[in-house]
């Protein structure tokens, strides 16, 4: 990018389009593990994330209608939902929970799809994952695919028609940061629609690496809820995406390897 | 009759729209989403759908997830 091309960027009007859908924020949270719902609003509401995820599971019976749920402290009306298929490992199950999950959104269609294939690790099993989304946009949906990072999955996963790649750092949960790199930056440079960094990230310098690399977001849960204060860390990842994403618009200096550059003059030293 | 409710037998009487089942059962006033035998059943028809003796519902609704 040419100096005056970077003098011109401007903040205020790099949105972060997914589907039909534009967005400011690239952050995008999750609302599971928190002590109580209180907190989830609180941490989502520093975080800065206008798109939540929730998951699709069985109402309690004979639960009374007065007690609070996530949809009273995270209202559908001020965010962005976002149903995943947490949990399901077969293509089938994954439809009919984003089908139930459209019925109970009142027709929302922007879903996250994940098909895990083994309950130690939550790898995703690409190929049910495959089968899943081509039913899911054949049907409308705009789906949101959480995957490995596989650059070759995730180009068939984007010609399929999914609005959004979203390959793991590293495992669910695990907190172990971006492990590779190298690949995230092929599918970025391969991809025309926005690629997400979903799980893995553990903390600030992770998000910020991500956006670093070029992701158009990051999508966490764990990093902020297990967090010794999750408030606080939600307002470090605000920050760390911002950040990351403004250092990758500026363009970074070219790494010189093992050669030293001194940044005062090498002239008009005292003799 | 008797009808399966997320996994669990239930009794209720006869005569009963799927709108007054899940009233019943204390999940009206949030957002939910009803599949009854494996198919969908839209709000919009709840309470014209009457519930049926071996019916096996699940009543689905948003949770904190990731």
């Amino acid at each position: 990018m040419k100096l005056s091309e970077q003098l011109e960027v401007d903040n205020t009007s790099d949105k972060f389009i997914v589907g039909s859908r534009e967005f400011n924020s690239r952050l995008l949270v999750g609302t599971g593990k928190y002590k109580d719902f209180k907190e989830t609003k609180d941490a989502i509401t520093e975080s800065g994330a206008e798109i939540v995820t929730v998951a699709i599971r069985r109402t309690n019976i004979g639960q009374n209608s007065d007690e609070p749920s996530l949809i009273d402290f995270i209202p559908p009306s001020d965010f962005t939902y976002l149903p995943n298929t947490a949990g399901c490992f077969n293509a089938e199950d994954s439809i009919r929970t984003l089908r139930l999950a459209r019925e109970l959104l009142d027709g929302h269609n922007l879903v996250k799809l994940e098909v895990l294939g083994d309950k130690e690790t939550l790898y995703p099993n690409v190929i049910e994952t495959i089968e899943a989304a081509k039913v899911l946009v054949k049907d409308g949906f705009e789906v949101m695919v959480y995957t490995s990072d596989d650059p070759i999955v995730a180009k068939m996963l984007e010609d399929i028609g999914c609005v959004a790649i979203m390959p793991l750092a590293s495992l669910i949960g695990s907190g172990m940061g971006i492990l590779n790199p190298w690949n995230l930056e092929i599918i970025i440079k391969n991809s025309s629609v926005p690629v997400i960094v979903d799980a893995g990230v553990g903390t600030a310098s992770d998000a910020s690496i991500a956006m670093e690399l070029g992701c158009d977001g990051v999508l966490m849960n764990t990093a902020i809820a297990e967090a010794k204060n999750p408030i606080m860390m939600a307002g470090a990842m605000r920050k760390a995406i911002e950040a990351g994403r403004e250092a990758y618009l500026a363009g970074r200096m070219n790494k010189k390897l093992y050669q030293a550059d001194p940044s005062s003059p090498t002239s008009g030293l005292i003799k | 009759m008797k009808i399966w409710i997320n996994g669990e037998i239930k009794n209720f009487d006869e005569n009963l729209t799927v709108y007054n089942l899940v009233k019943e059962i204390g999940v009206v006033s949030k957002k939910f989403a009803v599949e009854c035998n494996g198919e969908i059943i839209p709000k919009s028809n709840l309470k014209d759908t009457l519930v049926k003796e071996g019916d096996k519902f699940e009543i689905v609704g948003a949770v904190g997830g990731g």
